[in-house]
């Protein structure tokens, strides 16, 4: 990602765009770098806390992107993990008060995993991998794109599970009254085959990314 | 890559963490009414809702005042220590809804003997009196509680209402989720006689037994705490019911 900020872009511009285009498929945060599983597993049995949660780390990346990134010349590199690992703890710990004064149901469904954020590994490897070497812009429209890539497969897994395996969508009955709730879909182990078969489906229609013989 | 000597390295993380420190104490203090709002108002929630009163959460305190008519605490002897009623404290410190009610019945189990815990009087729109009593115990994973409403004879159970800290989603959490397992305690009793029998929840119960209810298939142990929960717990106010019914 060396060829950003050479010279003058507009804003949303091409390359813009392609930093938020290609966390959605050919280097999604879950299904390629296989990232983020744990809270994947955990947080999408409903849609509802898989959507807040969605857009809890795409802030939490976005915000850390920026700060790392305006940050980035004047962090000793013997001390940059820690220093990442003190904004990445700042900004969720600042979420999760805003989601318990605000959103207080979604975030009483979160618990724990709004906490567990600082620990994803998407956050870290974003601002490892991109803030550190790049201009403040640029990392935060990689922080969109990676944040609303992990959202997508999140929501789409809770969708699944939801519908499945109670019969609603948002809390709201979908299924027919007659419909016995598939109580496998709740466990996380299905999370982790509905992933499974996303990947499977995504590998098949990118040729490219898989491994060569 | 630049060098950077020690004494940069120091102040560097110094003033990082002063600085985040601070913005997250302003933020924390900040935030706090909002926070407790929302856990005050969906505590009165949960007790209007285990009286049958179902109300959303942001008027949640507007109706508690006006179906709740007194607050007491209670010790384990039946006397009343505290009372709040009509507004405001008429007996005793402290409010019974500010009660801690997960430490003092962490005291209990410990053996405290100045334990004293919450009743709520609900007077509902049809004329019929409420007891409201919090009780607390332990599922699977974590801590259980909720509320038992009883009716004026101090036997039936008029509704009840379970949350939870960490049940198993669709297993254990149904004792929230789901509003057959709460309606199944309906209309149940825990007196066999004169002897306190409480509510079981056990397996294959079905609707005749009027002192169990079945329990959630696949989350045995969370039915096993609630069931102790309510026994336990309930065996705290026996000696305040009895001093109600003379």
């Amino acid at each position: 990602m060396s060829e950003i900020a050479k010279k003058k872009d507009p804003l949303f511009g091409p390359r813009d765009m392609k930093l938020i285009k290609t966390p959605f498929s050919k280097e999604n945060p879950i299904i390629v770098q296989v990232l983020g599983i744990c809270s994947a597993l955990a947080v999408t049995v409903k849609l509802q806390p898989a959507v807040v949660m969605a857009l809890s780390v795409t802030v939490v990346i976005m915000m850390s992107n920026v700060i790392i990134s305006l940050l980035r010349n004047t962090i000793p590199p013997r001390i940059r993990i820690i220093v990442q690992l003190v904004i990445v703890s700042f900004l969720v710990i600042i979420v999760d008060q805003v989601l318990r004064a605000f959103v207080y149901d979604a975030s009483k469904q979160l618990s724990v995993y709004v906490g567990l954020i600082i620990t994803n590994c998407i956050v870290m490897g974003r601002l490892e991998a991109f803030a550190m070497s790049n201009k403040p812009w640029p990392s935060l429209m990689d922080g969109l794109g990676n944040g609303l890539g992990y959202g997508i497969i999140l929501i789409i897994i809770g969708f699944v599970r939801e519908l499945f395996g109670s019969g609603t969508l948002w809390d709201i009955r979908i299924m027919p009254e007659g419909y016995i709730p598939n109580g496998l879909m709740v466990m996380p182990a299905m999370a982790l085959i509905l992933l499974g078969i996303i990947i499977w489906i995504h590998r098949s229609r990118n040729k490219d990314l898989l491994e060569k013989e | 890559m630049k060098n950077f000597s020690n004494k940069y390295i120091y102040i560097y993380s110094v003033v990082l963490v002063l600085i985040v420190a601070t913005v997250l104490a302003l933020l924390a203090v900040g935030l706090k009414p909002y926070q407790q709002k929302n856990i005050k108002a969906e505590q009165m929630q949960q007790l209007l809702a285990s009286a049958g009163i179902k109300v959303e959460r942001n008027v949640a305190e507007e109706n508690y005042d006006k179906y709740i008519i007194a607050e007491y605490t209670v010790n384990g002897n039946g006397e009343i220590i505290d009372e709040y009623s009509e507004g405001k404290q008429q007996k005793g410190s402290e409010r019974p809804f500010d009660v801690n009610v997960k430490s003092q019945y962490k005291s209990l189990k410990g053996g405290a003997t100045d334990v004293k815990l919450p009743v709520y009087v609900c007077k509902k729109d049809d004329g019929q009196t409420i007891y409201i009593v919090p009780v607390r115990g332990t599922g699977l994973w974590g801590d259980v509680w909720g509320n038992v409403a009883l009716k004026s004879d101090l036997n039936t159970i008029s509704g009840v209402i379970f949350d939870h800290e960490s049940e198993t989603p669709g297993l254990g959490s149904k004792i929230t989720d789901d509003p057959n397992f709460a309606k199944s305690f309906e209309n149940k009793t825990m007196y066999e006689g004169d002897e306190f029998v409480s509510v079981k929840v056990e397996k294959r119960v079905g609707t005749q037994n009027p002192h169990a209810v079945d329990a959630l298939s696949g989350a045995t142990l969370t039915s096993n705490g609630v069931s102790a929960m309510i026994e336990d717990c309930l065996k705290f106010y026996l000696p305040y019911f009895n001093t109600l019914k003379k």
